[in-house]
């Protein structure tokens, strides 16, 4: 009997065959997956903002900021056997939701992460192997890491699988 | 934003902002569409982000949306969000003799700007009355249209309020047809920045304790 485990908005989680992982409603937020094909290990985060300095709260969520998540993750994932070397990413998410004709900064809030996500990848030297960003549609995404793939459904851009 | 100070009286006070701004948009929207438009008593809450979403039946609800900015004395977040079958239904009350579809590419230019427009209206009269009853400057940015999942949409207002914590005071009011009792029309969400709940608090006579 498989599952499917939920990961909410700032929120971590990890995954192994037959159970898949899934996170709902991704706007300008990023869901990143970090996976070992070999052991068949994979873990899922819901990132809200692109870095934690932006914190101003005493003890830090982790989960929220793309800088301390793929951290956090990628420990998370070492600890449970995954081997580092092997790892793995794929990235959906980043959209503009509403398009505004003043652009401050706060509007451009799903570039940023995506970007902040990406240059994060590359100081852990984790290839990223596949991404689906940017554009104005909200995603579902649903990772299974028995064949590594991840379904991106969106309500006006149907559905797609990378 | 330390929500241990908040105490009951202050709910109360935002619940008041909620009934009066949802009063006069109810009021709008009535005129609008030339039937009575009901209003439930508004709700405050101190939730998680997940349960946002809850509200609106779940972040992969797909809902019609206008979303817009206050600017001024304290600044949010302001959200008109409805089910996108009773968004099709209201905008055919409207633009009588259409038949009126906002999702699979279906949906018509005219169909988006009456919607953007309706949204407008009806923030526009929250926004003036909860200006009004404050005191407070608060000037709304130009709306945004968008209709997708209601988690993808919520999200946006949150970016303020995320980095200073995981859970936002949300003032809600549904409004619901007076002949379909049963079926919510729409929501109207508030968020506040987190600063500006201190100056909301102050304007209306009920100072946070330092």
């Amino acid at each position: 009997m498989s599952e499917i485990i939920k990961v909410g908005i700032a929120d971590i989680n990890v995954v192994s065959p037959p159970n898949t992982i899934r996170t709902t409603g991704l706007g300008s937020c990023v869901g990143i997956i970090l996976f070992d094909q070999v052991k068949k290990m994979a873990g899922m985060a819901h990132i809200m903002l692109p870095d934690s300095s932006l914190s101003k709260t005493p003890t830090l969520n982790e989960g929220k900021y793309a800088d301390t998540a793929i951290k956090s993750l990628y420990d998370m994932l070492i600890k449970s056997g995954a081997n580092g070397k092997a790892l793995k990413a794929k990235i959906a998410g980043g959209a503009q939701m509403f398009k505004f004709s003043s652009g401050s900064e706060m509007m451009r809030i799903g570039p940023r992460n995506v970007e902040r996500v990406k240059e994060e990848l590359s100081a852990l030297k984790i290839p990223l192997l596949a991404s689906d960003v940017g554009g104005s549609s909200g995603r579902t995404i649903e990772f299974n890491p028995e064949n590594t793939l991840l379904t991106i459904k969106t309500v006006n851009a149907g559905t797609k699988v990378i | 934003m330390d929500f241990l100070r908040i105490q009951p009286i202050h709910l109360d006070v935002l619940r008041e902002v909620g009934n009066i701004g949802a009063g006069h948009a109810a009021t709008a929207l009535s005129t609008m569409l030339n039937k009575a438009v009901d209003m439930k008593v508004p709700s405050v809450n101190v939730i998680s982000f997940e349960e946002i979403s809850e509200m609106v039946g779940g972040a992969e609800n797909v809902v019609a949306s206008v979303f817009l900015r206050i600017v001024g004395d304290a600044p949010g977040c302001m959200f008109f969000m409805l089910p996108v079958e009773q968004a099709e239904q209201l905008l055919e009350d409207l633009l009588i003799g259409q038949t009126v579809k906002l999702t699979n590419g279906e949906e018509s230019d005219i169909s988006l700007s009456a919607l953007q427009e309706v949204g407008n209206i009806l923030s526009g009269s929250y926004l003036t009355s909860f200006s009004d009853f404050t005191g407070l400057n608060l000037q709304p940015s130009v709306p945004a249209t968008s209709i997708d999942m209601a988690g993808a949409i919520l999200s946006f207002g949150l970016f303020e309020i995320s980095t200073v914590s995981d859970y936002a005071i949300v003032i809600d009011t549904a409004f619901t047809d007076i002949e379909r009792q049963d079926e919510v029309k729409g929501h109207f969400f508030l968020l506040p920045d987190p600063l500006s709940f201190s100056k909301i608090f102050e304007a209306l006579g009920v100072p946070l304790d330092e």
